[in-house]
């Protein structure tokens, strides 16, 4: 571009049109042009509001003094802020295993069906995991209603108490997890029945003439195959559910009493609703250090894993 | 060690009849081979043995006892695939030692057994290496060693050899006869290659289109096949047949092949044959090596004759020719230093004493 601007009505308009199309024409600069848009994309959508949340992290909750440290020394003395912390690594762990246990369950029973079909198993399994979790999210949000809803109402025809699906912490937390669960297992099951397509039969019937049981073709024969996988998916669906926001928000909003929140909300809950932009942006950066953990964790097996083949 | 029994076995997949009810007595000890076309039920017969494969009708017993319901598992067999289906995150000695493992056998006698199959199969220095840094005859040994290792009642063989190339091929074909020589476990072998079976079988079955053609000694089936599809199917330039007529004449029969050539049937076949006289759908079966270049002696039922050669073929240690008579193409074997040429007159001889009567329209032989 530059190239083009400097160029003068000089006897040199023929060298530089010349090399610009040679630049033009080195594959490092296609390459570069056609990752430009991207490019772009990222530094506007993501690195930019990174640096801004680190600059605003770093001013007074009338963002006109700088304070260094200060929203993260007020933080780390807050009893909620701990409790975020608590609830988003078990919001996160209990989460991710039940969903990988749920869909390696689940991707199994797909697995045996004749591949007729499969198909339609398939698409209905993926349906909690394709609608907007927003959406659903509101439907579970009427199924938990205390006094009006399916699931209490079918509970007292049982002649069990009503529960306070949202209403109680212990219950919130396990409503949310549950919904998240819900939401999270389809895409567990149906990258766990990509792999164990990809587990050839014949180990399997190598496996039971050589005397195995079910249960022993699943240890010793599926999952060490599937180990690469399983990893993968269950550190990625980590990070994915730890920034989690639209299903705490939705069904609980923080509640009871700030027991269902998770970085997400929490940092929603302060920085927009409270008010406090730095101390939100604060809450958010919280999450960096943890995600990036993870985050090497899945690009280091991916590397791992790219070296093997 | 044990004798496998099947009874009238059929496999229906849906309404496909792959096995269409075969009886089979396999002898404590003995090299069985299967073989056959694809698609004539092999690999679905030994599948069934295996358990695999759940049989639609008939019994299958092993040492004795039907195993009809009994699980691959707790048939006691060992099984070697056509991909080796090795474990790939196990190394060869967890390969071989997993059955063992499973049956909780102690970790010293796995030990002294793993060592002792690889000794036998010359791995040992390839232990501990994964499936995936073996070559294909490696990992070929491997699968066996891991047979060996279980010392079950039976060997079961599914196309062990049709992935490696053919030079590999030839070796462990000979590696797996002097394994059984050594370890005399009963083993089934499937193959399409009749060579294999030729090779390795102390019996060869032939199946064809899920029934049995044949069951024989090798030389058994080479020389007195029981129909047209085992004696095309065994030996290797494949048999010719020649459409013929069966002249009765002056007390003395003949096979006549064209208008200017026909044959005496060697005379200790006339009253087998002489029922058959003037029927349609006769072929006259003759082996490759059984039309040779003519010689200065003559022995009883060879027939000189002349001939166009086609196309010849130099082998080396003979020459393949090739001509024609009326409208089938004939293959004959003859000395390399008998001068056939591609397009040259030659003096041939068949030798009758060889030959078989084919009833095409039963695919019997008579």
């Amino acid at each position: 571009m530059a190239d083009i601007a400097a160029r003068g009505p000089t006897a040199t308009v023929g060298d530089s049109r010349s090399s610009l199309h040679k630049l033009m024409q080195r594959k490092s600069t296609i390459a570069f042009l056609m990752a430009l848009p991207l490019i772009l994309l990222v530094l506007i959508l993501v690195a930019y509001p990174a640096g801004y949340a680190v600059y605003l992290a770093t001013l007074n909750k009338g963002m006109t003094r700088f304070v260094g440290f200060g929203n993260f020394e007020f933080l780390f003395g807050r009893e909620t802020f701990w409790m975020v912390v608590y609830q988003s690594c078990l919001f996160a762990i209990t989460a991710v295993i039940f969903k990988a246990i749920i869909g390696f369950v689940v991707a199994h029973f797909v697995h045996n069906i004749p591949s007729k079909g499969q198909r339609k198993w398939r698409g209905m399994l993926l349906v909690p995991w394709v609608i907007p979790p927003a959406m659903s999210t509101l439907a579970w949000l009427w199924l938990f209603d205390p006094s009006y809803s399916a699931i209490n109402w079918i509970l007292a025809h049982l002649g069990i108490a009503a529960v306070p699906w949202t209403g109680e912490a212990d219950w919130a937390r396990f409503s949310v997890i549950l919904v998240n669960v819900w939401i999270g297992s389809p895409f567990f099951m149906i990258m766990y029945l990509a792999a164990l397509k990809s587990v050839p039969d014949q180990l399997y019937e190598a496996a039971s003439i050589d005397g195995a049981t079910w249960w022993q073709r699943i240890w010793y024969v599926t999952l060490p195959m599937m180990r690469n996988i399983i990893a993968i998916t269950a550190l990625f669906s980590l990070i994915v559910t730890f920034a989690n926001f639209d299903i705490v928000r939705v069904l609980t909003a923080g509640g009871p009493l700030n027991s269902t929140h998770i970085f997400g909300t929490w940092a929603f809950r302060v920085g927009i609703e409270s008010g406090d932009i730095p101390l939100g942006a604060s809450v958010s950066l919280f999450m960096v250090p943890i995600l990036a953990v993870a985050a090497t964790f899945i690009l280091r097996d991916i590397t791992k894993r790219g070296s093997e083949v | 060690m044990a004798q496998v029994t099947l009874r009238k076995i059929v496999k229906k997949y849906d309404e496909v009849l792959a096995v269409r009810g075969i009886d089979l007595d396999i002898v404590d000890k003995e090299f069985l081979v299967l073989v056959g076309p694809s698609g004539c039920g092999k690999s679905t017969t030994l599948r069934m043995i295996a358990g695999l494969e759940e049989i639609s009708g008939g019994d299958i017993a092993i040492g004795g006892h039907v195993v009809n319901d009994v699980p691959p598992k707790d048939r006691d067999i060992a099984m070697v695939f056509q991909n080796y289906a090795l474990y790939p995150h196990m190394n060869v000695y967890e390969n071989m030692s997993f059955g063992l493992k499973l049956k909780k056998t102690p970790k010293d006698e796995i030990d002294k057994r793993v060592k002792q199959a690889a000794g036998i199969l010359d791995i040992t220095e390839l232990l501990d290496r994964k499936p995936k840094q073996l070559s294909g005859g490696q990992r070929q040994r491997v699968a066996m060693g891991r047979a060996i290792v279980r010392d079950p009642k039976v060997f079961l063989f599914d196309e062990p050899l049709s992935n490696l190339d053919a030079k590999l091929r030839v070796q462990m074909r000979t590696e797996i006869k002097k394994v059984h020589q050594k370890v005399r476990t009963t083993t089934v072998y499937v193959t399409h290659d009749q060579i294999e079976a030729m090779t390795l079988a102390d019996r060869v079955v032939v199946m064809n289109a899920g029934l049995i053609e044949q069951v024989g000694t090798p030389n058994d089936l080479y020389h007195s096949p029981a129909t047209k599809f085992v004696a095309g199917f065994i030996g290797s330039p494949a048999m010719n047949f020649i459409p013929c007529q069966l002249e009765q004449a002056a007390g003395a029969l003949r096979v006549r092949l064209s208008d200017k050539l026909s044959f005496p049937v060697p005379s200790d076949r006339t009253a087998r044959y002489a029922s058959h006289a003037g029927k349609a759908n006769l072929v006259l079966g003759l082996r490759p090596e059984h039309i040779a270049e003519t010689r200065p002696h003559t022995e009883a039922n060879q027939h000189d004759f002349d001939m166009m050669i086609d196309v010849d073929e130099p082998m080396g240690m003979e020459t393949l020719i090739y001509f024609t008579i009326g409208r089938t193409d004939i293959c004959g074997r003859v000395n390399p230093n008998a001068g056939a040429a591609s397009g040259k007159e030659m003096k041939l001889r068949a030798d009758l004493s060889n030959m078989h009567l084919i009833d095409d329209g039963t695919g019997k032989v008579l």
